[in-house]
């Protein structure tokens, strides 16, 4: 554990990082300076017996010194995260024909819904997976974040995604993971009694994996209706039914 | 301006050397006192007890962090609603994070640096005897007091402590069904309502105090930086409290009158809450450290000698900070669910306010630059605050930065942060000032060496406690989990949470040693002259500790706070109240600037 950021899983997670790395050798240099001159100064001016201290109350030049730099370089910083913000966060910047899902966060679990054949959320070929999110690698994903109760916090660290979910509210989220694998989603807000225990994995399959799987759920989806190992049956989850019925399940 | 006719009543009777007191009851010397000095130690002393209260329950949650679901030590005299067996549940967690935060910044560290510092030093900076209201000054403390033991006993209700956090965000906190909790979050709101008309009553009289009470000569640039960030520090407590007030309102009628500001189901928006919170919020944070920062200013001007380095560079920086301070609310909402277009505005002005922070620490710099540094107890605390404070300014940086906000927040890089600046910052600046001030409120110097080993201390085992926390946020831990070790990313990493909470304990170890250094000196410390730091402010001219009514004669200011070394001086100090010797000057003006007090 140190200063270093763990690598990053999604297509803007080495931007995220090479702003933080840009703005830990900045701070990291002001750190040094700062405190390596209150440590000189401490030393080098400590008391002596009959010297007096300088009689001086400033330096105008000092200060426009020091004020100047420091805004031309938190002007320059708050540019460059601001493009880079835009870039992630921007609905008009989001990727063309992302791969869409539904998730509702709830004390203390995470659905994911499925649009299944047609292509609609709330509908009844929808299909849900609990604590799980499958999402296929290489292709945006964008997730719909909807809360039934209180606030959660959608987070997954590995792609450097983090976003409220808020009752009421449809947030879009949208991330392009670029390893298949399983990582952590963790609850981020305090969500009541549970919040320790409300994560969730995403697993990222391999594009032709994921579509023989998403095929699989909507056959069976269409055909018998059983249940199966991976998804449940919507009739006993439903929760994709848009944002103002935000249930209150008191629990 | 000129003054008024009451102006010379107060000065005909309000001093001590012109007036003569009746011996006051013991109820009115020490419970109902009017007299600001006491009133200040009556707010240490209730900060003190929530302080101890506060750590005490941050040690539990360092226990529960570290060794999830093992019984703490003495834990079996908490009862089964907390902790059954001294194991410690979701529930009681969620309620000590909640009232951690609450008990730390709104009875311990707002007290320490509005009741305490602006009670004591107001007055006694300005050459004032009282404050301008000092029956309110009486009332704004007995506010606090029920406020503060209605939050404690909201541990003992049905449903335990309120445990939404001590931001309270709704829904979480807008009804009991999802938390289990109904009267102790009802208390909670009451009582920081109740604790806000405090902080008004306060506000309201430190303002009229400093814009009418200054003694003769006493420009608005030769008052003390203390005196300058507590008066803008007021004017902030003015404007924000009613602001929580408001919310506090709303939020209480959604949990008790079926009102649905906050709840969705029946039309409400949740992000209003925090866009009310925050809007209180953000200034609330420069409450808590602008009054560090003349605290700072004066203890490090004075343990190097030297004036203080761009005094109207300082006033500016304040000033500038408690503006900007009102417009950067919206970074506790980044990932909020609020427009991220509106995101980029409030990263613009955050990064902006980094500007003024770093103003004032290249200026306590050059006050220790070509000084003489006396490494007095005051001064080590004040040059502690400085170094921490940089570490809390500049991780600030990382959170301004909307993007790698995105990984950070609400993680342990904001817990670090948050105690870099309320701990590292705020409450260094504290001990600098009661070590500093402790003879004008007890006649006594607190014992040096104590306060030396405890700096020592303190510093070491706190950067040990919180700045491992940086990395635990880097990593991915989220804040007010009741069991990290849950994920196994985190569990991973358990170590660190092992390592902080050995630390804190000896970090709260460090603090007992200071406690029995304040109640050891109070009685038996060293007997203090008027001026034991050969300081030149006001206070210093007074006895110690000073009288009722303070100043034996109305004091006439001839300079600035800061003339540490000047030539004019023999010493190395010139009091603000010595009359220019050889050297000639305009003489000051008589009257103060302005009064306005009624009889």
């Amino acid at each position: 554990m140190n200063w270093l950021l763990d690598p990053s899983f999604s297509t803007f997670g080495p931007d995220i990082d090479r702003l933080y790395y840009i703005i830990l050798v900045i701070t990291g240099l002001v750190f040094v300076i700062t405190e390596g001159a209150l440590i000189w100064f401490l030393i080098r001016y400590r008391r002596k017996e009959g010297r007096k201290a300088a009689y001086v109350h400033g330096s105008v030049k000092a200060e426009v010194i020091w004020t100047t730099v420091p805004f031309v370089i938190v002007l320059a910083l708050a540019l460059m995260s601001k493009g880079l913000w835009d870039q992630i966060k921007d609905p008009a910047h989001f990727p063309d024909n992302p791969y869409e899902v539904l998730v509702t966060a709830r004390q203390f679990e995470w659905i994911t819904t499925y649009a299944g054949a047609d292509g609609e959320f709330g509908t009844d070929d929808d299909f849900t997976l609990t604590n799980r999110v499958q999402v296929p690698v290489n292709r945006p994903v964008l997730v719909h974040l909807e809360a039934e109760d209180v606030i959660h916090s959608f987070f997954v660290p590995d792609f450097r995604v983090k976003q409220d979910a808020v009752p009421g509210m449809r947030m879009p989220v949208w991330f392009e993971v670029t390893e298949p694998g399983e990582y952590t989603l963790g609850c981020a807000e305090l969500c009541g009694i549970g919040h320790y225990r409300m994560r969730g994995t995403i697993q990222v399959l391999p594009q032709a994996e994921f579509e023989a799987w998403e095929a699989e759920q909507i056959a069976l989806r269409s055909g018998t209706g059983q249940e199966n190992l991976a998804a449940r049956s919507p009739g006993e989850d439903d929760h994709g039914s848009g944002a103002d019925e935000a249930g209150r399940d008191g629990r | 301006m000129s003054a008024t006719g009451s102006m010379k009543d107060y000065r005909m009777t309000g001093y001590a050397g012109e007036h003569h007191h009746h011996e006051p009851s013991f109820l009115r010397t020490y419970i109902f006192s009017t007299d600001h000095k006491m009133i200040a130690k009556q707010f240490l002393l209730m900060s003190l007890f929530f302080l101890l209260l506060g750590g005490t329950l941050a040690a539990m949650i360092r226990w529960q962090l570290a060794f999830p679901g093992q019984p703490m030590p003495g834990g079996g005299i908490l009862p089964d609603t907390m902790a059954p067996g001294g194991i410690i549940l979701p529930e009681f967690y969620n309620a000590m994070v909640t009232m951690h935060g609450t008990f730390m910044i709104f009875f311990a560290i707002m007290p320490l640096m509005v009741g305490v510092f602006g009670n004591l030093l107001i007055p006694l900076q300005i050459g004032a005897p009282d404050m301008a209201f000092p029956r309110l000054n009486m009332l704004s403390f007995w506010l606090a007091v029920p406020a503060g033991f209605m939050m404690l006993a909201s541990f003992w209700v049905e449903g335990g402590a309120a445990g939404a956090g001590w931001t309270a965000y709704a829904p979480l906190s807008a009804s009991g069904e999802y938390t289990g909790v109904y009267l102790g979050q009802q208390l909670w709101l009451v009582s920081l309502f109740i604790l806000g008309f405090s902080s008004i009553a306060g506000a309201v009289n430190y303002i009229t105090t400093v814009i009418n009470m200054r003694a003769a000569g006493l420009t608005w640039f030769r008052l003390p930086l203390t005196v300058w960030a507590l008066f803008v520090t007021s004017i902030l407590v003015l404007l924000a409290i009613p602001i929580l007030a408001g919310a506090l309102i709303m939020l209480l009628t959604d949990q008790t009158l079926g009102t649905t500001f906050f709840l969705p189901a029946g039309g409400g928006e949740p992000l209003l809450w925090q866009h009310l919170f925050w809007f209180f919020g953000h200034p609330e944070v420069y409450i808590l450290i602008l009054p560090a920062f003349g605290i700072v200013s004066e203890v490090i001007a004075n343990g190097a000698r030297k004036p203080v380095f761009g005094y109207h560079a300082m006033v500016l920086a304040i000033i500038a900070i408690a503006f900007l301070g009102w417009i950067v609310w919206g970074h506790h909402m980044f990932m909020s669910g609020m427009n991220p277009m509106l995101g980029t505005t409030f990263m613009l002005t955050t990064m902006i306010i980094a500007v003024p922070s770093a103003i004032k620490v290249f200026n306590w710099l050059g006050t220790l630059w070509k000084g003489n540094i006396h490494f007095h107890p005051p001064l080590l605390y004040g040059v502690g605050f400085v170094s921490l404070f940089i570490v809390g300014g500049l991780s600030g940086i990382f959170m301004a930065a909307a993007p790698v906000d995105i990984q950070i927040h609400d993680t342990y890089f904001i817990v670090a942060h948050i105690h870099y600046v309320l701990f590292g910052g705020s409450l260094f600046a504290i001990f600098a000032g009661i070590s500093f001030w402790f003879p004008k409120m007890f006649g006594r110097l607190m014992n040096q060496t104590l306060n030396q080993i405890h700096f020592a201390g303190t510093f070491l085992t706190y950067n040990l406690v919180f700045f491992p926390m940086h990395g635990l946020g880097l990593e991915g831990m989220m804040r007010r989990l009741y069991d990290t070790t849950q994920y196994a990313y985190l569990a991973e990493i358990q170590f660190w949470n092992v390592f902080i909470t050995w630390s804190a304990f000896a970090l709260v170890a460090f603090q007992f040693l200071w406690a029995f250094n304040f109640l050891w000196s109070m009685w038996k410390g060293e007997k203090a002259g008027p001026n034991p730091w050969r300081a030149n402010s006001l206070e210093w001219s007074a006895p110690s500790p000073p009288p009722h009514g303070n100043f034996e004669r109305m004091p006439v200011v001839y300079r600035g706070p800061y003339e540490y070394s000047s030539p004019e001086s023999e010493e190395d100090f010139l009091l603000q109240t010595e009359p220019p010797g050889a050297r000639p000057g305009p003489a000051p003006d008589p009257e103060p600037i302005a009064h306005g007090e009624e009889a």
